[in-house]
């Protein structure tokens, strides 16, 4: 065991943890900090997998934009921030068994396949992934397309939040 | 390789024979130093940061035409340890119904939000904590927690004032993170990088703030805003909210909020010198020992940093409606344009002559400074007429 993999370990071992806190906590903004843990948990495996903009990224719009904005959205619309009720429905069993059944399966799947067993092989020297992204999202034989009609998409959503929100007089 | 030109480099090799000759594997040995290397970087700055409180309480004094601290030693210098001292043996308040976990941990995160940046700061040409790729989306993300541990401690001190203040100063970091991280595009369009170290190599021939200067200016307000500091203090208006959001911490806890301010505001002093004004780079100083440059690049912060303290004593806070109108119908869109400008530009004059390149972009820079600027002025005296027009129709009812 290597020191690569006990510190994945950790960090998943924190990650699922926190994730499994943002369910049982009772409180809604604590709740609120554990996904912010979370999400941190996923940005440090990012990281270690070598995709240092995608840990970046995940830091600036999960946990600097959206986390925030949860908080913000719990604190303006409630007034107890402690969820009185109980945290369980009738239909527990069902979800239970569908968590399972799906942890079984991509188990199972992923047990067959032999790219689990290799090491990823390192990048060759003065490669640079954030260039090479760069290119690939703006370059016609690659992924200029979809990146477009992703900028379209996310307009379109601005455009609606404002003519939503808007105050006609 | 001597010790003059690239002094951690020395030290480290120093260390590692020591540890190594005491029988420690070489790894264990490397982060060993590693995390002294750390240790070493984080108590220089926690020191400079004692002398930060005196030379901010010393300039305000003057710009308000006092003398300050002068009673504790030579020029008042050992009044920053005083006041350590007083705050370090206060009696330590935790308010009745704070959410005790997460009102402590808001403190530690306000700090470490600020140290977390200077990972990144070359301090001379081979003193570099990292050099990350993404350097410039690094500095945003330390800013999103810091953006988290203020609304964690205005909501875990069960104070109402503390919550506004937060909602108000959260409400300003999240709009100005937009120019900020606009305006940080710039310079990784000029480096064709958004690491820190290459956008200082990039800046050998010209700096940064002759091609852009209108960027420079959108970057230093923006970094006002994120730093909370007047005249965009929203989160903590004394005369309104008393102190905001950290107003029922006491003792260290409240030195560790106002230690990260100040030391915040003089690393934002360092980020507008390092990415629009050459950074260590002064008249080819860096080249003669990496002292030098590290003693160039704290200078360039101070300048950097008095100019905020400047501007904070100057003028006066803004109304939060203000603000956040400026933000997002002046300030935002200014910086979009500027984007788009300046890579347009930057395609058009690729391979111009040197002169022209830096030309065409201070022109265009310029302009786009002169268009805005008019548009703000008609659309403010449009504002006014409005205002004057409901005036005049008001008196007229009167009468």
């Amino acid at each position: 065991m290597n020191g690569e993999k006990i510190i994945f370990l950790l960090v998943a071992l924190f990650t699922l943890v926190s994730a499994l806190r943002v369910v049982t906590t009772g409180n809604l903004v604590h709740a609120a900090l554990w996904l912010i843990a979370t999400l941190f948990g996923v940005a440090v495996i990012f990281a270690l997998l070598n995709a240092g903009f995608l840990a970046v990224v995940q830091v600036v719009v999960y946990i600097g934009a959206i986390a925030i904005l949860f908080i913000f959205a719990v604190m303006l619309t409630r007034k107890d921030m402690r969820d009185q009720g109980p945290q369980l429905n009738k239909n527990w069993w069902f979800g239970a068994l569908l968590a399972v059944v799906t942890f079984g399966g991509l188990f199972f799947l992923l047990q067959g396949w032999s790219g689990l067993s290799k090491t990823a092989a390192d990048f060759p020297s003065g490669f640079d992934a954030v260039n090479e992204l760069g290119i690939a999202l703006t370059s016609p034989a690659a992924y200029v397309l979809p990146f477009e009609v992703a900028s379209v998409l996310l307009v379109a959503a601005l455009v609606g939040a404002v003519y939503v929100a808007f105050n006609r007089k | 390789m001597n010790f003059w030109n690239d002094p951690l480099k020395v030290a480290a090799d120093w260390l590692l024979g020591i540890f190594t000759g005491w029988g420690m594997p070489e790894i264990a040995a490397q982060i060993l130093i590693g995390f002294l290397g750390i240790l070493l970087l984080i108590t220089l700055l926690m020191v400079l940061d004692i002398f930060l409180v005196w030379i901010e309480r010393k300039v305000v004094s003057r710009f308000q035409s006092r003398i300050g601290p002068n009673r504790v030693g030579p020029f008042g210098l050992i009044q920053p340890f005083a006041d350590i001292i007083k705050l370090l043996i206060k009696e330590d308040i935790t308010p009745t119904g704070a959410d005790k976990v997460v009102y402590n941990l808001a403190p530690i995160l306000s700090m470490m939000s600020v140290l977390i940046l200077w990972a990144v700061v070359p301090l001379a040409p081979k003193m570099l904590g990292v050099d990350l790729n993404v350097g410039a989306l690094y500095i945003i993300a330390a800013g999103a927690i810091g953006t988290l541990s203020i609304i964690m401690a205005g909501w875990s001190s069960n104070n109402k004032y503390a919550l506004i203040g937060a909602f108000r100063e959260v409400a300003v970091m999240l709009s100005f993170e937009i120019p900020m991280l606009t305006v940080l595009l710039i310079p990784t369009i000029f480096a064709s990088s958004m690491g820190i170290g290459a956008i200082t190599n990039a800046q050998e021939k010209t700096w940064f703030v002759f091609l852009a200067p209108l960027a420079a200016l959108i970057f230093l307000i923006a970094a006002i805003a994120e730093l909370g500091r007047a005249p965009f203090d929203m989160g903590e208006a004394e005369s309104e909210l008393i102190a905001g959001y950290n107003i029922e911490y006491s003792g260290m806890k409240f030195g560790m909020f106002y230690a990260g301010e100040l030391l915040h505001a003089f690393t934002y002093g360092g980020f507008w010198a390092i990415l629009f004004f050459g950074g260590y780079r002064f008249f080819g100083l860096e080249q003669v020992s990496a002292f030098l440059a590290i003693a160039v690049v704290l200078f360039k912060a101070l300048v950097g940093y008095w100019v905020i303290m400047w501007i904070k004593y100057t003028l006066m806070r803004i109304r939060i409606d203000h603000m956040l109108a400026f933000n997002w119908k002046f300030l935002t869109p200014l910086a979009f344009v500027l984007l788009m400008v300046i890579a347009f530009m930057n395609a058009l004059l690729a391979d111009a002559p040197g002169w022209l390149y830096i030309s065409g972009m201070f022109l265009a820079n310029a302009v786009l400074t002169w268009v805005a600027l008019e548009i703000a002025r008609s659309a403010s005296r449009r504002e006014r007429e409005k205002i004057e027009g409901v005036k005049q129709a008001v008196e007229a009812g009167h009468q």
